[in-house]
Order: structure tokens, then sequence, then C-alpha cells
């Protein structure tokens, strides 16, 4: 069964998708490292981590699509999921460094040093193994949106108020991780990381292979969203989004199918957060921001969301218009930002490529009922109610 | 130990006020003080008699120096200094006019020598010059410095100023100052008991402290007296503290109250979240500061009205760019609330962003008219009179918006729109144009609320986004539909807020608060003061 689910997922232009990502993986990696430099061709050493992080934040925005894409749940918290999940993984580099820290001391961090920890906290346990920090990077954004989801979905929490309650989730965390005392580095965060595995992270090999995983990492997940939203779960999830009560009425148990939809979903965006960390090289308690989670809203409405390829494109394109604006014009990127927010919602509520599907099969039907001479015009697609 | 220790910084104030006194008893005074440091002890006596005779203010300053043995001879002019030791050197400063006067080595200073008769002598002539002064205010001062040192050597002093004192209040003062020296000196056990009762009926920190000091010295009979006066202060502190948590609680909720009820007028009426509410409140602040630039520039006699020219300005300017979103933006987006949630943080960004342009990204100084300065006494409570103002705007735009809501043509429509949207269309009303219109409304009470605002936070940019998420929270706290959810939803968070941070600190409250609205909305998904109906949501 599992693998016809899979197989499912494979149809059409989702092998497409992946082929591509898989190919990204290994070529951007090659052409840095075998490349001389000066090559036409070669992906310059600054590029490495800076597409590797916009293909973690395609991850983080693939996980929001899965949510709100196609089962409608809008999360202004997803930010938390992702920041959670790249503590996680920052404690584990933290505890790398050992005694190279300013402080030398083999246990604590500097920052703890500095705050006149006698101890370790006994939530720091473990992170010096990289498997618990796998593990802990699953667990914690997957736990907080268990349960987060099971009391709001239990409760029939929906639309605005709930998307207000993910707000006040992430921001909650915001507050909460800016304290010192709660052991994260307050407001500094946690950084200067030294190596991952035992690899260097200022290494370009060890940058090379983070961009790997990243692209590998989102391969992946393309591979299960495609088999979840492909899958018989992914028509009730369609169902909830588009007339939840309706699904309810037939008998489906809404709440488990949202449950299962938005814990799915934070894994991914931890996921996605623990790759992040390594190759910015920081996490600090900036990434809980509230305007933080809306801006992956905003990726996933500008490449389309209720597609999987969408989220991806949104979210490369947006970062890079992000990175090429500050360096540029820096006052015109919050115009540029705010501006895409109206238009694509006004213009484009499908995202790009969602008008560009819409566009393509609005041209083959004519193709096709010009040649058919007065067949019936394609049928009026249903849109969506929230 | 010296009821005079404070005085000097008073006295260089008052001298430097005083500056223009009549010429002939200025050098009267000065021919006294230069006549200080000559003749015998006795002769010294009668000069200092004789200088607080005088009445002069600045004498108080001159004695208290001459009481410590601050007072000097320069040895080159003969002037009289007060000298304060600051390192090797004496730091000097006029002994009547406070004026600085560079410093000396101790050898180019005699010092004017005081025995004990002499600094008796002062102490009276002080407390005749401050306990018995004309003036109310400075009796006062005196009697509360008397009470903070009680020191026993003025009890008779103070009796005499007490037997002439008119003012109640001075007398008051002046009482539990007695009280303070009684219960240190070795009075009669009925006079130490009223003197503790008649500090514990004070009921301050200050009374707290000095009962607690008092416990441990006193007579065994005292004890229980002693410690029924401590537990009663501290009850009464108990209960002042709570009170002072309530009143920042209503001070913090009625700016919550503020920023949030636009927010609710549109989301109740429309369903829809507006994200750029936050910067409509700031465009009400920056509104502000423009018309107060103007005022500053060309008419500064008309400052103390900037904000009454400011409010309606802002409502205005507001409402148009309110009206100016719905149109533009926000109707081609009905039925589809989470993207207007988009579209209209997308706004918001582009909103601040234009306010960064134009007024810079700094903070942008808006002053408080003189009436709104400052801050007064109410049961020991201290109360700004900016908070008390804007806890009373908060509640007058409550109530204007109620009488709207209920009592106008537009309110009808509203509150018909709100209920059932399709109902109301079929009847008749123009929905599109009641839109527009509660659009309009909610956002130029916001740019009121920017202009109470500007009165206590920094008008910057950000300034929308730092009450955004709280507005929010009052919001689905409070329920939409209906105006006294609001209400109850700001004042309650507030207050909630308020009684939070003594025990778990500002940050800590807030999540607190926080978690609690997401737990609450688990129990009550449509908020407090739901809008009963049989509507599904699709």
């Amino acid at each position: 069964m599992i693998t016809k689910t899979l197989l499912r997922a494979f149809d059409g232009k989702a092998i497409w998708v992946v082929a591509i990502l898989l190919i990204i993986a290994v070529a951007v990696p090659a052409s840095n490292l075998y490349l001389p430099v000066g090559h036409p061709l070669r992906v310059a050493n600054h590029f490495v981590p800076l597409f590797g992080k916009y293909l973690t934040y395609a991850m983080l925005a693939l996980a929001l699509d899965l949510v709100w894409g196609y089962c409608g749940i809008l999360s202004l918290g997803h930010g938390a999921f992702f920041a959670l999940g790249g503590y996680a993984m920052g404690m584990y580099l933290m505890r790398q460094i050992g005694d190279r820290g300013v402080y030398a001391n083999p246990i604590l961090p500097d920052f703890m040093v500095f705050l006149n920890y006698q101890e370790l906290p006994w939530f720091w346990h473990g992170f010096d193994m990289f498997w618990f920090a796998a593990i802990m990077v699953v667990l914690v954004p997957g736990l907080l949106a268990f349960v987060f989801g099971w009391f709001a979905f239990r409760s029939r929490v929906t639309g605005v108020y709930l998307s207000i309650i993910t707000q006040a989730m992430t921001y909650a965390l915001l507050l909460a991780f800016f304290r010192n005392d709660m052991g994260f580095g307050g407001n500094n965060g946690l950084t200067d990381f030294k190596d991952i595995l035992g690899a260097p992270l200022q290494a370009d090999t060890t940058r090379a292979a983070l961009f790997a995983a990243s692209a590998i990492a989102l391969a992946l997940a393309f591979i299960v969203c495609s088999a979840i939203v492909n899958s018989k779960l992914g028509k009730v999830l369609v169902a909830v989004r588009d007339a939840e009560s309706r699904t309810r009425f037939l008998g489906y148990r809404v709440d488990n199918y949202k449950l299962f939809a938005f814990t799915a979903s934070a894994v991914m965006a931890g996921i996605a957060g623990a790759l992040y960390v390594p190759q910015v090289g920081i996490i600090n308690p900036g990434e809980f921001a509230p305007a933080n989670s809306i801006e992956i809203v905003i990726w996933t409405a500008v490449g389309g969301r209720g597609t999987l390829v969408g989220p991806i494109v949104g979210a490369v394109l947006v970062n890079a218009g992000k990175s090429w604006f500050t360096g540029v014009w820096p006052e015109f990127w919050l115009f540029a930002l705010g501006g895409l927010f109206v238009a694509v919602t006004l213009f484009l509520p499908k995202g790009i490529v969602g008008a560009l599907t819409q566009g393509w099969t609005a041209l083959k039907a004519r193709r096709t009922s010009a040649r058919a001479e007065g067949g019936s015009d394609i049928a009026p697609e249903p849109s969506p109610a929230e | 130990m010296y009821p005079t220790r404070l005085f000097p910084k008073l006295l260089l104030a008052l001298a430097l006020l005083l500056a223009a006194l009549p010429g002939a008893l200025a050098q009267d005074v000065e021919a006294l003080v230069n006549a200080l440091p000559d003749g015998s002890y006795s002769d010294r006596e009668k000069v200092i008699f004789d200088l607080a005779a005088t009445g002069d203010d600045r004498v108080a300053g001159l004695l208290n120096a001459l009481g410590e043995g601050d007072l000097y001879v320069h040895e080159e002019d003969g002037r009289v200094v007060v000298g304060k030791r600051s390192g090797r050197d004496y730091a000097l400063t006029d002994a009547l006019t406070g004026e600085e006067l560079g410093t000396a080595p101790s050898s180019a200073l005699e010092k004017i020598r005081v025995n004990n008769r002499l600094r008796r002598a002062v102490r009276s002539a002080i407390g005749q010059l401050t306990l018995m002064s004309p003036s109310p205010p400075v009796r006062l001062r005196a009697a509360s410095s008397l009470l903070r040192n009680a020191d026993p050597d003025s009890l008779e002093l103070l009796d005499t100023a007490l037997a002439a004192e008119t003012d109640p209040q001075v007398k008051k003062m002046m009482e539990t100052a007695r009280a303070a020296i009684i219960i240190k000196t070795d009075a009669g056990l009925e006079e130490k008991a009223a003197a503790i009762n008649l500090l514990a009926a004070r009921g301050d920190r200050e009374a707290l402290a000095m009962l607690t000091g008092a416990l441990p010295s006193a007579a065994p009979e005292l004890q229980p007296v002693i410690e029924r006066g401590i537990a009663g202060i501290e009850r009464k502190l108990a209960l002042r503290d709570a009170l002072q948590n309530v009143w920042y609680g209503l001070s913090l909720g009625s700016v919550l109250l503020l920023a949030a009820i636009g927010l609710a007028i549109t989301f109740g009426a429309m369903g829809v979240i507006n994200m750029a509410h936050g910067e409509i409140v700031m465009l009400g602040a920056y509104t502000t500061f423009a018309v107060q630039q103007v005022i500053r520039t060309s008419f500064p006699g008309l400052f103390d009205y900037s904000l009454a020219i400011a409010l309606p300005l802002a409502f205005l300017v507001t409402a148009l760019v309110g009206i100016a979103i719905e149109r533009g933006i926000i109707r081609w987006l009905y039925g589809r609330p989470l993207e207007t949630l988009l579209a209209t943080w997308g706004l918001s960004l582009i909103l601040q962003q234009t306010v960064r342009t134009i007024f810079g990204p700094n903070n942008r100084e808006v002053g408080n008219p003189s009436w709104m300065s400052g801050a007064f006494d109410l049961a020991g409570l201290s109360i700004t009179w900016n908070r008390l103002w804007i806890v009373v705007f908060a509640l007058a735009v409550f109530a204007v918006l109620l009488a709207v809501l209920n009592r106008t043509p537009l309110g009808l429509q509203m509150r018909a729109v709100t209920q059932n949207r399709r109902m109301a269309s079929s009847m008749g009303i123009r929905t599109p144009w009641v839109d527009a219109m509660t659009f309009g409304l909610g956002s130029g009470i916001a740019g009121m609320a920017g202009v109470a605002l500007s009165q206590i936070d920094n008008v910057s940019p950000n300034l929308g986004q730092s009450y955004i998420i709280d507005s929010f929270m009052v919001v689905v706290f409070g329920g939409v539909g209906n105006l006294w959810g609001t209400l109850v939803g700001a004042l309650t968070l507030g207050v909630a807020n308020k009684f939070l941070e003594p025990y778990a600190g500002a940050v800590l409250a807030k999540i607190f608060i926080l978690v609690f609205i997401i737990l609450f909305i688990q129990r009550r998904p449509r908020g407090l003061f739901a809008l009963k109906g049989r509507a599904v949501d699709a």
C-alpha cells in the first residue's frame, strides 16, 4: 500500500520536480568544489549557504502550503516551528563548541558562563549527541503542534481566530526566548558555532554538503507532501478546506485530519529550521517574530498555494528578491514586499504557479475546442471558500 | 542628623529665585554675615539671632552650614564661604548665594568655630526660619524633614511651632513628626503608645520603617502596640498596592481599548482583520506631530490646544485613508478574510515605509500640553494627568461609539450588516456603502487613538506594530459584534497584566496573558461576548 501511495506521489510532474531538486543537490556543490575559481559556471562560495538558506525556506513554505493550501488552516505561527527546530539544532552545535568558546568551559556554552550558570540546565542534556538533537528537531515542533492543534481543532477554532491564536503562540514564544533566564541565550540566541558532526562549519565542503542535504530534504518533503495530497487523506483535507462543515456531516473526523496535517507540517518546518541554522550560523529569538511567520505566508501565496511547486518557487523568488533589494535599494524592500502582498492577493489569488497552470489549461482547452469546433469551453473552476 | 541636611539644595534654588531681593535688606543680611566671624561666641550668638530675624530664606542654608561646621572665612578677601572637602582641597560656594567659587587649600581658609551653645542657637534659629516661616509649604517641608530624621533635640522647638500652627495639613505633619521623636525619647508609656498610634495612622512606608526600627528597643508593654501598628500599616500598604495595580491596569486597559475598538468594529461588521490597523493608529500619532510642528513654528500660543486641533484632524485623515483602503483593496476580497489579512499586512508595510521615508526612522517628539503634564496625589496614589486623561478619553470614545451604533441610522445599518449581511442587503441596506463607512469609522477611531497614544508612547514608524497584536488579543478575547466585549476584554487584560507583573515580571506576565487567551479561545471560540446566531461558517 505504501508503495502504491509512493507511486501515486510520483505521477505527473512530481517526478520532474524531484529530479530537478536532486540535480541541483549534486550540481551546485560540484560546481562550487570542482570548477576552478573564475570559471563562468562556478557557484561562488558565498552563494552556496545563501542558496541553501533559500532551499530551507522553500521547505518551510511547502510545509505551510500543506496546511494552508490543502487544509485551509492559515497558520501565522509556522515560524515558531521552524525556529524550534533551529534551536534544537543550535543547541547541538553549541555543545559541539566544547572548550573552544571564549570562556573555554568544556560543558557550559559561553552565554551560560557569562550569566553565571553553575551547571547545564536539564533541557540541555543530551544535545551533545547528534541523534538526540535530530530526534528533538522532529519531536519538539511536532509535539507543540500536536498539543496546540489538538486543543484548537477539537474546540473548532477556525478561520481568522485560529490565525490569531497561532500568532499569539509565536509571539509568546518570542517573548519567552528573549528572556535570559530561559536558558537559550536570550536576545543573542545561539551562535559562534564551530563544527557539525566533526566537520568544520566554515569549510567549503561542509557548506556544500549542507546545501546538498537541504536540497535532498526538500525533495523528500516534496515526495511526502505529494504522497499526502494524492492519497485519499489528501482528498479529505481538500474537502475540509472547501467545506469543513459538510465534510464533518459526511462522517469524517475533521479534527483528526486537520491535526495530522498540522503536525506533519510542523515537523517539516522543524527540519527546515534545523537545516537553516548551520548554514546561517545563528539562531535567535527574532525568528519567532510574528512578522516572519506572515512572510512565510506570502512566499506561499506568491508561488501559488494549493500547488506543491508553488511554495518552492515563491520562497526562492521572494527571498532572492529580498537579497537583491536589500543590497541595492534597502528602503524600497518594504514597499516591494508590501506591494507584493497586495498585488498577489488582489490579482494572483492562485499565485504564479496557479496562474501559469490556469493559463496553460485555458490555452490547451482553446486549442482543443478550436479543433473540435464548437466544443464546450472549459468548465469554470470552483473557487474554494474559506 | 540635623533637620536641615536637605536644605542646601532647596535653598540654593530659593536663593536663585530670590536673587533680586530688595537691595537694602540684602545688604543688611550681607553685613550680618560678614560680622559672623568677628567677636566672641556670645557676639556670634547674637548675630545668629539677628540673621534669623531677617527672615531671609537664604539664611537657613548658611546657618545649616554653620551648624555643620562647614562655614569658613577666606583669608584673602575675608569672604564667608561654605567649604566642602573635595580631595585635598575644599570646594567653595558663597555662603548666601550658593555661587561656585572654585577650590582652595585648607591653609587659605579659617573655620568659623561653633560650640554647643552656638549649635543650639543655630538649630533654634533654623527652626524659627523654617518651622515658623510665614509660608506654609516651607513649614511643611521643615516638618516632614523633621519626621524623617526625628532628632530629639528639636522636640522643644517643634512643640513651640505646633502651638502656633494654624494650617491643618502642616499641623498634622508636625504632630506626626512629634510622634516620631517621642518614640525615640524616654517619654511615658501612654504618651509613647499615643505616638505609635499616630504613626500607624499615617500608614506609609516611612512610618512602617520607623515602627519596625523602634520595635526591638521598645518596652515590653509597648511591643504589642507597635506590632499592631505595623500590621495595620502593612494591611493599608497592601490595599494601596492593589489600588495602584488596578489603576495601572485600568490605564493599560484604556490604551488597549483605544487601540482595539476600531479593530473590533471593522472585524465585527465585515469579518475583516485589518492588519494595517496599527499603522492607522501611527498615522494618527504623526498627524498630532505635524499639527504640533505647525503650531510650534507659526502659532506658539496655541500649543495647549494642539490636541484639540489634532483630534478631529486625525479622525478625518485616518478615516479617509480607511475609506480608501476599503474601496481600493478590501472590497475586492470579500468572502476571503484570510487574504484580506495578508493584503492589509502588505499595506501596513507600505504605510510604515512611507512614514519612515517622509518623517525619518527616529522617534518624533510630541509634546504634552500643560494640562496633561505632571501628576497629583490621590489617597497616596500618584496619578499622572496624561494617564488620567487617556482613561477618560477612552471611555468617552467608547460612549460616543456606543451612541453612534445604537442611536443613529448608520449604527442601525452597521448592526444589521454585522448580524446578517445577506438579509440586511435584501432589506435594501447598501452594504458596500455601510462597509466603507464602517471602515472609515473604525479607522478614524484608530487615528484618534493615535493622538492619545502619542502622549504616552514614542511616535515612531513602529508605533503601530507594538499595538497590533495586543489589539487582536483584545478583540478575540472580547468577542466581536459587541462593543461591551471589547471594553471588558481590554480592561480585564490590562488589569490582569498589571496584577501579574509584580509576581512574574513584565515579560512573563505578557506570556501568561497570551497563553491564557489561547486557552480561553478553546473554551469560547467566539470570544467572551459572542454574537448569538445560527450561522454556520463554511
